[in-house]
């Protein structure tokens, strides 16, 4: 029987009475008196040497308060960079300035230049149009590895070269796994492009700063996926804000996927220049806006080895990644390449050797950064797409071939330092086999050639790790941050409960199933129960949401605080009780002494805590609120096996996906319902980088596909029905929850179901040579391969 | 967007004379006008709407048997009410875009744009269709000059659109996977003393005839005769979303998809 209420059920998101009825609020649906409005100028050329920018026809137009260029930011800091990473030869990566606004070079098509305050933002549009800009062109650096060309043009003028790091992971590993190459019976080996997608959140970035002259308070309201690291990253780094002395609001957020987890410039300048104007000044992006401003995923171009011995057990895995940072680095983008991703490349398989090496690269380009999934989703593609080649050349059948490799005892330690607790890897793959009903492929496959069609079966495994933790490891790994969560569980006196968390939902359906997990522990119904996140001022210190850590991470803080509650309520109900603590029961919202009839109800205990008048006060305080913090002390390892069915036109080369199937491993579950939701968007997701994304430069630098008339982003009928299973449940082992986190994981295990299904449908069809096509595939592309 | 001024005319007359005004446009549905108005791609000083004019809009059957579509007619309005005369016309204007562009956008407006990725065109110029201006008639030959470039006049306004209705007709569209625009369109209409094709979407000089296919097809109705054709790739459209090459073989494809079709 499913659930009705409490952890395991589908209750209903609450968010969406809100969402789905336009009564949302925004961070574009804030005004507050006095407000200004804030236009970027922004560098229309990819490279090039800022010469002069003249304000003075600008500052001379109606409405214009001020104009702000570079050089009002000479005291202030850069946008700090949240990782460091180390070279292979044990050196700092380099770390170029990131300036607010652009000083002595424009380096990508977007880079801010100037900004103009107005009282209107149309004032401030037009405005800007009269703001003279006066670059030098320099050539774009945009081709990664013509970047590394030691006569390349430099990004950075004060770096040696293009180059942020080389690294290499695991170092010592790399002479036995070039040795195990020499002697493999078979090696396979896969050149691939995991492109550059713009994140395109449904809602655009907004920043709006307040300063209270009376009292010296700064106010940022902002899209964004964890309020607290924005204010200690702006505060602390750029523009010298103590803490006490700024709050950091994100309210409603209209998906984030990665994107709004970053600290950007719009959000210093708007803090900064509501301070010096001494008015609010907001500034919404615009979609167009968006494209060039919003930092990019993805942008890996590899090459994968994989060594095999005869019965085709994998030996040994090399691979060369160069990773685009773009024109600067965004928060967390050196982790993303490396961390996240060199990590993962053990995959679901017990390949005893691994050796990965990363190139990260400056270019003319939008920032990339963290983007759902990030690392892992390439991590995952390059993997199963080379397993499937190597399946094929060996003719061995691509579940067989995993099967003969998958890991099977846990705790699991791979040769890229990380170590799974639980998984079965057998389990999901058999469930997948049924829900996808794979043996039923051959008639379909009847179907399709009757209707002139090709058709083509892809499958893949994927294992990602998620709440990135424990804060002492990934401090010596480089991260300038901790990576704990935080929740203060408040009870009031008449029994409702507020949890202030750390975690931030922006899609997710945090007031919904952390108010489960809570009440389910209480035993009262969950709309007593009510979650309050994103604002800095009202919640304990917390690092947000990103990398599916919000109900592993910060779900086990609230968890804790959650217990602190409990035993402390024991105590108020052992003493109304005249019993001993440990004899106090709790269920179903009633305290009883065990072995007794004798019990009191949630509410009276909460009353006493409030109402003091019959109450231990000589061994408790009075009131109910507790705070915890949890610093896991490993990742949780989500892991699955997806399965795709295309059909491609062979006259056009269109791909259809005639069916998705995800068996998923989360660990429990606490909203079945919302875990598919999250599966289906990550699915949909994914098949978009498979077919239609791609963010794609010209020879100048300029985004081609900057706007949805060229950026194809997916819609309801580029996607079939799914079928989702999240039954193979393995609990995580170290949370006290037993959950692994499902964000991520549509978008992670689908483009390589999408890709292995197309080459299976052409090389079932007789097109033996094509052995890859680089996402996104097109028609186009596909019909380009078919041609030979 | 820039400041402008707006005139809601409701006669043909008040919209000429308002027209005449400097820096004056006129405005049809504004599916294509307003986004570039709001990218401040166009600057006009006023625009003169033509959607409140009634003897603009509707949809009737001449005695000659032809569709007469009044040129501020929207996209849904035509599926709706072509379908009964002119199917494929109807499921053409059907496809357009989303149902806000449909109910908003205008036959008109689209032949006044002649985007080359653009659907309408395609079955103006297939059908050998009439455009009335204004001031005169324009035969489709006559009418397209180009991408975004017509015979119309300065100030000259569309009223209406003269379909002759074929006796067997089809449009194939192959959307671009992110506008979904016509990567490449092709209209096919048989009428009694020949078959007319012309494609949108895949030619640097907007749409155009393919005369060699509706040679063969007037022969011989059957898509098995325009199989062994083929089109130059020379003069088409190569960008993100397909090459010369693909588009080319697309014509193709798509010519023997449509026969099939009508
Ligand atoms: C999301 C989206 C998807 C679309 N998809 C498609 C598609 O798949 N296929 C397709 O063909 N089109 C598509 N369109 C374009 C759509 O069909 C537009 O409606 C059409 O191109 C313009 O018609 P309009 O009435 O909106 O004209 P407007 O935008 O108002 O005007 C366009 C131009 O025509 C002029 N004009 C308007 N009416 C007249 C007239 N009667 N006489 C003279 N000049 C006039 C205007 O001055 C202006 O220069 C799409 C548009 C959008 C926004």
């Amino acid at each position: 029987m499913p659930k009705d209420h409490g952890i395991g059920a589908s209750s209903k998101r609450r968010e969406d009475k809100r969402f789905l009825t336009g009564k949302g609020r925004y961070t574009d649906d804030i005004n507050l008196p006095g407000q200004a409005h804030a236009w970027f100028v922004r560098s229309q050329v990819a490279h090039g040497r800022l010469t002069g920018v003249d304000t003075s026809a600008a500052e001379a137009m109606p409405g214009v308060l001020r104009v702000f260029t570079g050089a009002d930011f000479e005291g202030v800091g850069g946008l700090p960079c949240g990782w460091l990473v180390t070279d292979r030869f044990g050196q700092p990566m380099q770390e170029p300035g990131h300036p607010v606004l652009a000083r002595g070079k424009v380096r990508h098509v977007g880079d801010p230049v100037a900004v103009v305050v107005a009282e209107t933002a149309e004032q401030a549009r037009d405005a800007a149009e009269a703001v003279e800009v006066e670059i030098d062109e320099l050539p774009a650096v945009l081709d990664m590895k013509a970047a590394l060309d030691p006569d390349a043009p430099l990004v950075h003028d004060e770096l040696k070269n293009n180059l942020c790091y080389d690294w290499g992971f695991v170092e010592e590993n790399r002479a036995a796994v070039d040795a195990a190459f020499e002697t493999a019976a078979h090696v396979t080996t896969l050149d691939l492009v995991n492109q550059r997608l713009v994140p395109n959140a449904m809602e655009p970035r907004v920043a709006l700063g307040d300063f209270n002259p009376a009292t010296e308070d700064s106010t940022l309201y902002t899209t964004s996926q964890n309020p607290h690291v924005i204010r200690l990253l702006m505060g602390a780094f750029v523009l010298g804000i103590p803490e006490h002395k700024l709050r950091v609001i994100a309210p409603d957020v209209g998906g984030g996927f990665g994107s709004k987890i970053f600290h950007y410039a719009e959000e210093a300048f708007c803090t900064f220049a509501a301070k010096q104007l001494k008015r609010p000044v907001k500034w919404t992006c615009t979609r167009s806006e968006a494209f060039i401003s919003d930092a990019h995923g993805r942008d890996h171009v590899t090459r994968i080895e994989l060594a095999l011995d005869a019965e085709g057990h994998f030996q040994a895995l090399r691979t060369e990644t160069h990773a685009n940072m773009g024109a600067y680095l965004s928060t967390f983008a050196p982790s993303i390449p490396t961390w996240l991703h060199g990590t993962l490349m053990a995959g679901n398989y017990k390949t005893p050797l691994i050796y990965v090496n990363v190139k990260a690269v400056f270019t003319n380009t939008v920032p990339v950064d963290a983007y759902r999934g990030a690392g892992r989703p390439e991590a995952t593609y390059q993997l199963e797409r080379v397993i499937d080649k190597a399946a094929r050349e060996m003719g061995i059948d691509p579940v067989e071939i995993r099967r003969r490799n998958f890991i099977t005892e846990f705790p699991y330690a791979t040769p890229v330092a990380v170590e799974y607790d639980t998984g079965d890897y057998n389990a999901t793959l058999d469930k997948l086999l049924e829900i996808a009903d794979v043996a039923g492929f051959e008639a379909r496959l009847a179907d399709s050639k009757s209707r002139g069609m090709l058709r083509g079966l892809g499958l893949n495994c994927y294992i990602e790790a998620c709440g990135i933790a424990p804060s002492q490891l990934v401090g010596q790994l480089g991260a300038r941050a901790g990576l704990y969560e935080s929740a203060t569980v408040r009870v009031n006196a008449t029994g409702g409960l507020v949890v202030m968390t750390g975690s931030h939902s922006h899609g997710q359906g945090h007031e919904t199933t952390f108010a489960q997990v809570v009440a389910d522990m209480i035993g009262i119904g969950e709309d007593m129960v009510e979650i309050v996140h994103g604002d800095t001022a009202n919640t304990p210190m917390g690092m947000g949401t990103y990398g599916s850590r919000s109900l592993a991470v910060g779900g086990s803080a609230m968890v804790r605080a959650t217990n602190k509650i409990i035993a402390k309520a024991k105590k108020i109900a052992a003493h109304l009780m005249e019993a001993a603590p440990e004899d106090i029961e709790l269920k179903d919202g009633r305290f009883s002494v065990a072995g007794t009839d004798k019990s009191v109800a949630w509410g009276d205990v909460t009353l006493a805590a409030y109402v003091p008048h019959n109450y231990p006060l000589e061994d408790i305080e009075p009131g109910l609120e507790e705070t915890a913090f949890y610093d896991p002390n490993n990742f949780t390892y989500p892991a699955g096996v997806y399965a795709c069915e295309v059909e491609v036109d062979p006259d056009t080369g269109k791909v259809t996906v005639c069916s998705f199937a995800a068996a998923d491993d989360f660990g429990n579950i606490v909203n079945p319902m919302i875990v598919s939701g999250q599966v289906h968007g990550g699915i949909a997701q994914g098949v978009g980088q498979a077919l239609l994304e791609a963010a794609s430069y010209d020879d100048y630098g300029q985004l081609l596909s900057g706007s949805y008339m060229d950026y194809a982003m997916p819609r309801a009928d580029d996607v079939p029905f799914y079928r989702v299973d999240h039954s193979c449940a393995t609990p995580c082992t170290h949370n006290p929850l037993g959950v692994k986190g499902c964000g991520e994981a549509g978008a992670i295990g689908s483009p390589p179901a999408v890709v292995n299904a197309v080459v299976d449908a052409l090389q079932r069809a007789g097109h033996t040579g094509v052995t890859h096509i680089d996402m996104p595939l097109t028609p186009s592309r596909v019909w380009a391969a078919m041609q030979g | 967007m820039y400041a402008f001024e707006i005139d809601r005319p409701t006669t043909l007359d008040a919209a000429v004379t308002a027209l005449g005004q400097e820096e004056a446009q006129a405005l049809g549905g504004g599916q294509t006008l307003i986004p570039a108005l709001k990218q401040r791609l166009a600057s006009p000083a006023r625009l003169v709407s033509l959607t409140g004019i009634d003897e603009l809009k509707g949809i009737c059957v001449a005695d000659d048997g032809a569709l007469c579509i009044g040129a501020a007619t929207s996209h849904a309005t035509v599926a709706a009410e072509a379908a009964a005369t002119y199917p494929a016309l109807a499921d053409l204007a059907a496809h357009i875009g989303d149902p806000a562009v449909r109910n908003r956008g205008t036959i008109g407006g689209s032949l006044a744009n002649n985007d080359p990725s653009a659907c309408y065109p395609a079955a103006v110029l297939a059908s050998g269709a009439t455009i009335r201006t204004n001031t005169r008639e324009i035969a489709a030959d006559d009418y397209f000059e180009g991408m975004f470039a017509t015979a119309l006049e300065e100030g000259e306004i569309i009223t209406e659109i003269r379909f002759p209705v074929p006796e067997q007709a089809a449009y194939v569209k192959f959307a671009q996977p992110a506008s979904r625009f016509a990567l490449v369109g092709v209209f096919i209409a048989r009428f009694g003393d020949g078959v007319r094709v012309a494609v949108t979407g895949a030619s640097e000089d907007g749409v155009f005839r393919w005369t060699e296919a509706e040679a063969a097809l007037s022969d011989d109705f059957r898509p098995e005769a325009v199989a062994g054709l083929s089109v130059d790739p020379e003069g088409m459209i190569g960008d993100l979303h397909g090459s010369p090459e693909y588009r080319a073989h697309l014509i193709r494809v798509l010519t023997g998809r449509a026969v099939a079709a009508a």
